[in-house]
């Protein structure tokens, strides 16, 4: 469940940054090649939330695809789970996309 | 009235309707998509902000203590009861008079495996993570200051048992050490991807009982490179001596490095 801890730290930055206004919607990307499950941040989230700034605003979660580009033929795939194969044969694959973790904006009135 | 230009409302619209609207303003075009455009009484905040980045600039600086008193830290990764404490204990005997070793030990509760590893010759502060899944780089910092390994030492850091969570957080280690055993699947590494893509090393433990268990070294091995190709692995038991010495050589290898 490191979801939770993961979620606090949204809630932290956006405390920090979000210059004393509430914020309506935290705009997050998480890579679908990460080992975070969105659901699992949503559950945590209005949890967290409470008695800050960010109390009743929405998380709004975009899933990154996972892109890799094979080192040998310099094919681009598209991936599902964070390993496979390039139709090549090659195992070694230089991940393009999939990894994100960030928070992108904050709605805030 | 749109907070993010000053535009007034197209006359007739609803409030809700304004939402994902294209007009002209200023001489110039442009567009609010309903996904980055907020209401009409909001405003939007651009941030680029990792959330891991905390722990990632703790864990940078974890290193560089590390670095500048030559410490080489490894970060001891498996699921519960794959025999790391186990581990520790041989390797402080066996490298004992050769390699100073110092431990931070990882656990949500008990202070037991600090007693095991104190027992065993080597100086351990325990981290109790209460409700945590891993140890992150704050942890580290704190039970590094306690700790303060002696220049030239090898620094061991016994992870919670778990094959998720300490995957995604950098502690300032050199790498990661897996201790997987054959008592558990040998489809492990594919269950577990990120653990093992992560991985600079997978020692893989208890083979004395492979006679009597259907693990497949074989299918182990080729599951684990294919996550990871580059992975090494050396089969080892932490009880009966297997495989001992070339682990003892490669932590040598890598403090020599």
């Amino acid at each position: 469940m490191h979801e939770l801890g993961l979620t606090q730290e949204v809630i932290e930055i956006a405390c920090r940054k979000c210059e004393g206004a509430r914020v309506r919607r935290v705009v997050l990307e998480v890579g679908l090649l990460t080992a975070v499950l969105p659901d699992a941040m949503l559950f945590c989230f209005d949890l967290c939330a409470e008695g800050t700034p960010l109390e009743g605003a929405k998380l709004d979660i975009r899933q990154v695809p996972g892109k890799a580009r094979c080192r040998k033929c310099s094919k681009d795939l598209t991936l599902e789970q964070p390993f496979g194969n390039c139709p090549c044969g090659s195992l070694d694959l230089e991940w393009l996309s999939g990894q994100e973790l960030r928070i992108v904006e904050l709605e805030v009135v | 009235m749109c907070q993010t230009c000053g535009c007034t409302p197209i006359p007739g619209l609803e409030e809700s309707d304004r939402e994902g609207h294209d007009h002209k303003h200023h001489g110039e075009s442009h567009s609010h998509g309903g996904d980055s455009h907020g209401h009409s009484d909001s405003r939007m905040i651009q941030l680029q902000a990792n959330l891991l980045e905390k722990n990632d600039a703790l864990a940078a600086e974890n290193r560089e203590w590390l670095a500048t008193r030559k410490v080489l830290a490894i970060n001891l990764v498996s699921s519960p009861g794959s025999g790391k404490t186990t581990l520790l204990e041989r390797t402080i005997r066996g490298l004992a008079g050769k390699v100073s070793i110092s431990v931070i030990e990882g656990d949500q509760a008990t202070e037991r495996d600090a007693e095991r590893i104190r027992a065993a010759g080597a100086r351990a502060v325990q981290v109790n993570t209460g409700a945590g899944c891993h140890l992150d780089a704050h942890m580290v910092t704190h039970a590094l200051r306690e700790l303060d390994p002696p220049p030239g030492s090898l620094l061991a850091i016994e992870n919670v048992g778990n094959l998720v969570c300490p995957a995604l957080f950098d502690l300032g280690e050199r790498l990661k050490v897996i201790v997987a055993s054959v008592t558990e699947g040998d489809d492990k590494p594919e269950k577990y991807p990120h653990m093992f893509r992560a991985g600079g090393l997978v020692l893989l433990n208890k083979v004395d009982l492979l006679p009597h268990l259907s693990f497949d070294p074989q299918r182990f091995t080729a599951m684990a490179q294919r996550t990871n190709p580059e992975l090494p692995i050396l089969p080892i038991s932490a009880t009966a001596g297997d495989g001992l010495d070339a682990w003892y050589s490669w932590l040598q290898g890598q403090m020599a490095a």
